[in-house]
């Protein structure tokens, strides 16, 4: 039997173009856009509409933007941890995990409680920033372990942590910390909460009603910080090296095992922070949904900025929109279809960069 | 509680997983890791049940959730052979845009109701074999049964004939194979298509026959993801792939059980349902797998076997190969 596919010649490009890379990210965004369009309108959706409704109710007003920061903000965190991760080719798909493992973390701190009611928040807020961090760290180092040491699959690993993790926070809010035999725990106590713009608009009013929180400036930080270790010091151009090219990596005596290790445990860190700045700045207690897919959303975030820690910025603010004013858009799967599409484009845009695409005529190839 | 029964049922669970971890075998021995399962699972899903209850015909259902779940995985067959795009992405965008698909075209199905299923079958004389006969073949869905024949076919494709060598060939050493006049890249695309419709068929077992009716992302709730974990435990042979499957299904219903029980042994169960400590049974399919997949690393380091030379690498002719 002989089958005829029509034949694509990749040739490397051995100049890439300084235009080359974005315009293929905005070009695949537009086609993810007008596909997603097309699949609404097949299933009786009006994706105009849709995509204008997105745009106002996640743009339109001061009061929505802020909104949509407030989104923006885990995703940030979190797609920060997958793009430090991605950057070292280690696919931790668990920030999922790590954020709620996070937020538990932080919960703790009040709940348990770790510090004694009264403390100040000049003392809470950092122990519960802590306490997420180093949760969050714990459940990335498991799979960082058994990858260094037994050469177990990460990916796998970093999954089924995700399960084990919403079952972990199920148990406490069901259980030791549930309220009243809620699937919640108490209210956080005034001073382990994140400040919010609205909480000063006694001083400045126009501020009242804006509920994005000093989580913001956390994920911006890290962001600044995780740039200026990637592309700036000899431990960052390590794991980008050992990105790059593991082999030359290992000619050059970087120990790869320490650095997988190292890089899950700051990549759960950051994922563990998303949880803390979650639940001490937007839900104010635990409760087993406070995530909508944070975790594999930033997945997608981290590859649309190239792994780019500033670029995650924008990207986590563009998904923010979606996330908040998808909640509204029926049928109810549509965002998450727009976020795999996105995904799929922004693959087939990578090949156009690195390689000049040839489509000759068909070829027989059996 | 009856052991037969749960293990009875548990062949049913293990079914679903059966299906999704063979397909993921036959897609991997040709090189390609597709990590898309639950994506193509939810596919299938969504398409048999919303077949089946629009036309009544749950074979229908059966067919068209096969071919949903064999095209979605052209795409992650285009993309990863043709334009060489990093296997793990692709897949994992597979994953969203499957479930994102799934959940569109399944709106409004959960209220759908009861539907028509598959038909369940017991087997004449050997379901009258003490201890197996009640486990294997009385009163299985047809699926089941399908199931216990696929496990043997697909061992002998891959290592009895010739086909199935080009297959191994393909994934090992393709350079070699396509030395030999094997159509790297037409097998490629035939095998991963091959798991797309056997993933499919994993999510019509689930909503035809196991758990029917769509509860969205519920509805598979990670087992794809758990088949691709049990592939690497398989190391790659539908053998063991069933033997995994049937254990997990046999665990996965045992949780069930051990749930809806009120005393164990005459001690109050602290794992029943509503009590908080039904979390922690709950957590153990998934951190079984972890340790499934550890275990099945440890073995494939030690006898030097493991997976296909070329999983996960784009073959470019002309260009130096594994």
């Amino acid at each position: 039997m002989t089958l005829r596919l029509p034949s694509v010649r990749l040739e490397p490009r051995t100049v890439v173009p300084r235009w080359l890379s974005p315009l293929a990210t905005v070009a695949a965004v537009a086609v993810a856009l007008v596909i997603s369009g097309i699949i609404i309108a097949a299933v009786g959706g009006d994706p105009i509409r849709s995509y204008l409704h997105i745009l106002n109710a996640a743009f339109g007003s001061i009061g929505v933007l802020s909104d949509t920061l407030v989104k923006a903000t885990p995703l940030l965190l979190t797609g920060l941890a997958c793009a430090l991760a991605f950057r070292m080719r280690l696919w931790n798909i668990g920030a999922e995990g790590q954020f709620l493992l996070g937020a538990w973390g932080a919960s703790a701190v009040v709940l348990a409680p770790l510090l004694p009611p009264g403390t100040p928040a000049i003392i809470v807020i950092p122990a519960m920033m802590l306490a997420g961090a180093a949760a969050g760290a714990v459940w990335g180092l498991i799979p960082g372990v058994l990858k260094a040491r037994l050469g177990v699959n990460e990916i796998i690993t970093t999954l089924m942590l995700n399960y084990v993790a919403l079952f972990w926070i199920q148990f406490w809010v069901f259980g030791p910390w549930s309220e009243g035999g809620f699937q919640q725990t108490r209210p956080f106590p005034p001073e382990a909460l994140l400040p919010r713009l609205t909480d000063f608009s006694s001083a400045v009013p126009a501020f009242a009603g804006l509920t994005v929180h000093l989580g913001l400036v956390f994920g911006i930080v890290a962001a600044g910080i995780v740039w200026v270790v990637l592309e700036r010091s000899r431990w960052g151009y390590e794991i980008r090296l050992i990105g790059d090219s593991p082999k030359a990596a290992r000619y050059a005596g970087i120990d790869i095992k320490r650095n997988i290790i190292v890089v899950f445990a700051i990549s759960g860190a950051l994922a563990g922070l998303a949880g803390m700045s979650e639940v001490s700045g937007v839900v104010h207690k635990l409760q087993d949904r406070i995530s909508p897919g944070y975790g594999f959303t930033a997945i997608i975030i981290a590859y649309l900025a190239r792994f780019d820690p500033l670029k995650v910025i924008v990207a986590a603010v563009l998904f923010g929109a979606l996330i908040l004013a998808g909640r509204e858009i029926q049928p109810s799967g549509v965002p998450a279809m727009i976020q795999g599409i996105i995904l799929f484009s922004l693959i087939v845009a990578e090949v156009f960069v690195r390689y000049r695409v040839r489509f000759e005529r068909q070829a027989v190839l059996a | 509680m009856d052991f037969g029964l749960i293990l009875a049922a548990g062949v049913a669970t293990g079914t679903v997983l059966l299906f999704a971890a063979i397909g993921e075998i036959f897609a991997e021995r040709a090189g390609v890791l597709n990590l898309g399962v639950e994506g193509m699972m939810l596919m299938g899903a969504v398409a048999g049940f919303s077949t089946t209850v629009s036309t009544g015909n749950p074979w229908l259902g059966v067919i068209l959730a096969m071919l949903a779940g064999g095209l979605i995985s052209l795409l992650h067959a285009v993309v990863t052979i043709h334009f060489r795009a990093d296997q793990v992405v692709s897949g994992l965008a597979l994953t969203f845009l499957g479930s994102g698909l799934a959940r569109v075209l399944g709106e409004g199905l959960s209220n759908a109701g009861n539907t028509e299923l598959l038909p369940r079958l017991t087997i004449p004389l050997v379901s009258q074999v003490p201890v197996i006969g009640a486990i294997f073949f009385r009163d299985q869905s047809i699926l089941v049964y399908v199931g216990y024949l696929l496990v043997p076919i697909a061992w002998f494709w891959i290592n009895r004939t010739r086909p199935g060598l080009h297959l191994r060939a393909v994934g090992e050493y393709p350079a070699a194979a396509d030395a030999q006049g094997i159509g790297v890249y037409r097998l490629r695309y035939a095998y991963v298509f091959v798991g797309g419709l056997l993933a499919g068929l994993a999510g019509a077992t689930i909503t035809l026959a196991t758990s029917p009716g769509w509860f969205s992302e519920q509805t598979t709730n990670g087992r794809g993801w758990i088949a691709v974990g049990l592939v690497i435990f398989a190391q790659w042979s539908p053998i063991r792939a069933a033997f995994g499957a049937y254990l997990f299904g046999a665990i996965s219903r045992y949780i069930l059980d051990v749930q809806g029980a009120g005393t164990i042994l005459g001690i109050t169960n602290p794992f029943q349902a509503g009590r908080s400590a039904t979390f922690f049974l709950e957590m153990l399919p998934y951190l079984l797998v972890v340790l499934v997949v550890v275990i099945g690393s440890r073995e494939a380091a030690r006898k030097r076997v493991g997976a296909p030379a070329a999983l996960g690498t784009p073959y470019v002719r002309g260009e130096r190969g594994v």
